[in-house]
């Protein structure tokens, strides 16, 4: 206090210096490794194994074209969207009612149901994916797109529940309650009033669904072996694949999901914020 | 249909799904683990745990949990208060820092492998720098310190950003009253920091920490992606066991061995963190 009140101009810029360096610093820290992977991807296959790199891309699309032409990526690829692409609408068909159930409903059994969703975070889920590969050779789901996507319906569908959960908790009940005296019914009220308020917070939620099993890789290299994702295929040539390879690879894997964090920023709080206490 | 049946309709099929993906093969796994086709037995933790690599690799994972979880939840706490008191560009620096939330372990590991690997980034600066002749070839079983911190950086790197947001948002519903009266009191920012940030942030410190630390030992991507079989993991051993040797059964002893360490923390951080009964805000 004495140092501030003796000279608080200089002090203050001092503080306002050092703070601005760290929070550029903290960007640069997030940003340059994913600069690096850039340049990697953006150079021909001779640049990435030579030495010493140089810190500019090279714009040469070489590498990019092994990555595609390379036997089975381009399946892999296609099984990744496939997967993500069900887990999202599985969990968003399965999880979003039991959100709205969560907001609108005092009913017995209420707060064991939310233990048995909050109970699903403190377990390593992945790990499921041992004891269901046993049980889908049984059934014939075992390497199918279906099969990998219902063990990511499990990892994504509790975070689904929370997040529409808190979704709908942002809509007053007044609202659904003014359709009703003027003669909707339960499910007019609700297609007509809240889904219209609700479908970006959704498509939000179900944006996370994907990416959370386009990551996945365990389950995803447990249970599959001709039908691989793109994860399980590269982790499954981690040791074989030359590092272009791995550097396209990896930069695939990132691309979409730079895309859907933008897309969701504005409930990224709302989603994993709030939704988590 | 009634009113007083619509919730259960509602919350059914979640429940189903959950019993049969989730409840369940948490009985399969069991059973897996403790039978060898004839009846209880421990064979498959014996098994499991006289093997050479099974004390190194809890290590490994324990050394590697500490090592993180500490640093990240101090560079999270910092980074959440920064941001709550940024005036111009929030939305900005949030996103940059939030970005690492959607990239995957595989992914994150590959990325640093671009700067550790022999012709990689950090060798081409050090050479830049006139330090070295020529590149060090650093992710080998001579440097078992930097594969280490290679594995700790790309973790830190890619795991801090969900321990941000959840902070953040908990640093958002602390009402702004009490920091004014501290303010009033005299108080400096370091004290209002641990009277008044830190105590009512505890649920959501604890949301953070448990998502956290179990997130810590499962790791298994990053690993394999920068230290392969130099640095093994209980997650990395499971998958082994599954597939490299065969053996079902051992790979879900290994699984269980893990959910158990799991769940004692968890039960470990919620008992440390717990709110008394009537303290909320």
């Amino acid at each position: 206090m004495t140092t501030a009140a003796t000279n608080p101009p200089d002090a203050r810029r001092a503080g306002r210096f050092v703070y601005a360096t760290a929070v550029i610093l903290l960007c640069a820290w997030v940003i340059v490794p994913l600069y690096f992977l850039l340049i990697n991807t953006l150079s021909s296959p001779e640049a990435v194994n030579s030495f010493p790199k140089s810190f500019v891309p090279e714009f040469d699309l070489e590498s990019l074209t092994f990555f595609a032409n390379f036997a089975g990526m381009l399946n892999a690829l296609k099984n990744s969207i496939l997967v993500a692409g069900l887990t999202m609408v599985m969990s968003i068909a399965i999880g979003a009612p039991a959100g709205y159930a969560l907001s609108r409903f005092d009913f017995p059994g209420k707060s064991t149901f939310r233990l048995l969703i909050l109970l699903t975070r403190a377990f390593p889920l992945p790990l499921l994916a041992l004891p269901l590969a046993v049980m889908f050779i049984r059934t014939g789901l075992d390497d199918t797109i279906f099969g990998l996507a219902l063990v990511h319906t499990t990892l994504a569908v509790p975070f689904a529940v929370l997040i529409t959960f808190s979704l709908f908790s942002g809509i007053p009940i007044e609202l659904e309650e003014a359709a009703w005296t003027l003669g909707c019914t339960r499910l007019t009220a609700f297609t007509k009033v809240v889904l219209p308020l609700i479908l970006p917070g959704i498509t939000a939620s179900a944006i996370f669904a994907f990416v959370i099993s386009w990551n996945e890789v365990f389950a995803a290299a447990v249970l599959t072996i001709e039908n691989r994702t793109l994860t399980a295929f590269l982790l499954q040539n981690l040791d074989t694949s030359p590092l272009h390879l791995k550097f396209a690879g990896g930069f695939i894997l990132v691309v979409p999901a730079l895309i859907f964090i933008f897309a969701v920023r504005k409930y990224l709080f709302a989603m994993w914020g709030i939704a988590n206490r | 249909m009634s009113a007083r049946y619509l919730p259960y309709v509602l919350i059914l099929p979640v429940t189903l799904f959950l019993c049969l993906f989730f409840l369940y093969p948490f009985v399969l796994v069991a059973q897996q683990a403790f039978s060898t086709g004839n009846g209880f037995t421990l064979d498959n933790f014996r098994n499991v745990m006289s093997h050479w690599k099974f004390p190194i690799s809890l290590k490994n994972t324990l050394y590697l949990a500490a090592a993180v979880v500490p640093f990240q939840l101090a560079l999270a706490l910092l980074m959440a208060t920064m941001v709550s008191k940024m005036k111009r560009g929030r939305d900005l620096v949030l996103y940059i820092w939030t970005i690492p939330l959607g990239i995957s372990d595989l992914a994150a590991g590959i990325i640093w492998l671009a700067i550790f690997e022999q012709s990689g980034f950090l060798n081409s600066m050090m050479s830049g720098l006139g330090l070295i002749d020529k590149p060090l070839n650093l992710l080998t079983y001579q440097n078992p310190g930097l594969v280490f911190l290679a594995i700790a950086l790309a973790e830190i790197w890619r795991a801090t950003a969900i321990m941000l947001v959840i902070l953040v948002a908990g640093i958002g519903l602390i009402p702004k009253e009490y920091y004014e009266a501290a303010e009033v009191f005299g108080a400096s920012p370091w004290k209002r920091f641990t009277r008044i940030t830190l105590p009512l942030l505890r649920p959501s410190l604890s949301t953070a920490l448990i998502l956290r630390v179990i997130l810590a030992f499962e790791v298994f991507a990053v690993v394999q992606a920068l230290g392969g079989t130099l640095f093994p993991v209980l997650m990395g051993e499971t998958y082994n066991y599954q597939f490299e040797l065969l053996n079902g059964g051992a790979a879900a002893a290994i699984a269980l061995i893990i959910l158990g360490i799991s769940i004692a923390f968890t039960l470990l951080i919620l008992r440390a963190l717990r709110v008394p009964k009537g303290a909320t805000i």
